[in-house]
């Protein structure tokens, strides 16, 4: 199976393989948790009075098994296969990638474990406890070994742009992971972090914030970079602009963190830092977007035909949309209404289902054929039915928690006359029951369309080698 | 020096990188060569399909104004 068909270089495509189906099942597993915990909200029953499925146990599990289950098994297949084709090179390290598969499958298996056992950090993101941070370290070192060793060992004498920001993303997270995962053991699986108040509060959404800029942005805007020119069959819009793109959105994303912490003991002026690097962080998100959107400048008709550039496409459009409206939420003000309400949630969601989810399930349609030797896959229907619900079942889940975060928001902080509480806490709660409704509607949907994209992979890898035809355009 | 002076001195150190890799990156000289490798990306795909290609020059400039 080493032995690739597409061209004379004798790629390691078996790691890009492994990692692109359990991309798809880590899909539906983490997202069918998100939908059970958004049904727990609904109906507090179906913790089935078990600890191991309460709320605060299955929560931290769904937010680890869509980030490092299914986005970062998405940015590995990604970014072994681009580093490949665009050094013309075979993968650095041999047994080393495929460790780096086997190991970071143990990391998802012992969080799987642990976290409905009740073993937590309490550090958001950050949940695992100090043997399987050593566990990550461990796997992530081997990944930027075969990675940046690929890089050394090119063929091409230049670096295409989408390698630049998986490097830096490998990079950053290393740093970010020991730097916030610092702590003092006191049993097997039990530590203290060695930063205490305010100043661990910071380094936490330090952490936090560049989990966001590096993993969930930069790692993906690497996959932008070579999917969507290679899906729209033209060259990236610009790529000079793509230079630029890069250095400011590293330089910038690392101060953000604070804007997590508006009004709480962190020194204010670290808050203002915080707001108005988050503020100046709207030009290099917009700068990528227009960039990856203006690729198919001259070309929009393919997105009549294509449901996989339409996938693409509509990822930026929700990452121009969420990078927009990140930096608002940042502003102090609107904070001191938004924090604390869903419309955080439903701001994380229109970036994680909106763009990581629609860019990786954009670029896995375009690889899966290439890797199972196919022109296409099994049925381009199916995609585009997959296409029509992911995007239903977001809107629906954004527009519901922007609607209920505000009225929540809003409800918490209006007061009588006499200066007491209008509403009580509970009554917050019971004005947003319709929307935590309209909410797992959503979700539904969007785990059936993952549902609908692992069969159509399926089918396509069971297929017989060539027999799927790509379409000729008309 | 003082530590808000150094502080001073290294954002103004910052501004001057950031301007030198926008002059770079968009000087006219330097076009041609960003454009190939833009392409790059897509003449692979050309190898492995020579036949349904070969007809069509698929290599275009990226945009002239940025």
């Amino acid at each position: 199976m080493t032995q690739s068909n597409t061209s004379a270089v004798d790629y390691n495509f078996d790691v890009v393989r492994q990692f692109t189906v359990m991309t798809v099942i880590w899909g539906i597993v983490g997202t069918l948790v998100g939908v059970l915990i958004a049904a727990q909200l609904i109906w507090p029953a179906l913790n089935f009075d078990t600890p191991w499925l309460t709320y605060s146990r299955l929560r931290p599990l769904h937010t680890n098994a869509v980030i490092f289950a299914f986005g970062t098994s998405a940015l590995f297949a990604t970014s072994y296969y681009v580093v490949q084709r665009t050094c013309q090179t075979r993968l650095f390290g041999g047994k080393l990638a495929s460790f780096t598969f086997w190991g970071w499958q143990a990391v998802i298996l012992s969080a799987a474990i642990s976290l409905p056992l009740g073993y937590s950090t309490s550090k958001e993101y950050a949940e695992l406890e100090w043997p399987i941070d050593i566990l990550i370290t461990v796997v992530w070192v081997s990944y930027a070994i075969v990675f940046f060793g690929t890089l050394i060992k090119r063929k091409t004498s230049h670096i295409y742009v989408a390698n630049w920001f998986f490097g830096g993303f490998i990079i950053t997270v290393a740093v970010l992971h020991l730097g916030n995962s610092m702590a003092v053991p006191v049993s097997a699986m039990k530590s203290y972090s060695l930063y205490s108040g305010a100043i661990d509060a910071m380094m936490q959404w330090w952490y936090g914030h560049n989990a966001v800029g590096f993993l969930l942005t930069a790692g993906f805007l690497g996959m932008m970079y070579y999917f969507v020119p290679k899906q729209a069959e033209r060259p990236v819009y610009s790529y000079r602009l793509s230079i630029v793109h890069f250095w400011a959105l590293v330089s910038l994303y690392i101060w953000a963190g604070p804007h997590h912490l508006h009004y709480t003991a962190l020194p204010d002026w670290a808050q203002s830092v915080g707001m108005i690097m988050s503020i100046v962080l709207f030009l290099p998100s917009w700068g990528g977007m227009i960039n990856g959107i203006m690729t198919l400048s001259g070309a929009w008709h393919k997105l009549r035909h294509d449901p996989i550039l339409r996938f693409l496409i509509v990822s930026l459009s929700f990452y121009g949309m969420s990078t927009f409206e990140g930096p608002m939420m940042a502003i102090k003000s609107v904070n001191a209404l938004s924090h604390y309400t869903d419309w955080t949630v439903g701001h994380v969601h229109s970036g994680a289902l909106g763009w990581v989810a629609m860019v990786s399930i954009g670029a896995l349609y375009h690889l899966i054929p290439v890797l199972f030797n196919q022109g296409r896959m099994y049925s381009i229907r199916l995609i585009n039915i997959h296409f029509w619900m992911h995007t239903a079942g977001i809107v629906l889940y954004i527009v519901a928690m922007w609607i209920s975060g505000v009225m929540q928001g809003l409800m918490w902080r209006a007061v009588n006359s006499d200066g007491t509480l209008t509403y009580s806490f509970v009554e917050s709660l019971t004005a947003s029951y319709p929307f935590y409704f309209i909410r797992f509607l959503g979700g539904v949907l969007v785990v059936a369309g993952f549902v609908l994209m692992a069969y159509n992979m399926f089918k396509t890898i069971g297929a017989k080698d060539g027999s799927l035809k790509a379409v000729e355009e008309a | 020096m003082d530590y808000g002076t150094l502080r001073g001195f290294f954002a103004l150190l910052i501004l001057a990188l950031f301007i030198i890799i926008v002059v770079w990156s968009f000087s006219k000289k330097r076009k041609s060569s960003f454009d190939d490798i833009a392409n790059s990306i897509l003449e692979d795909e050309q190898e492995q399909n020579n036949k349904s290609h070969l007809e069509t020059d698929s290599k275009q400039e990226t945009n002239n104004n940025v």
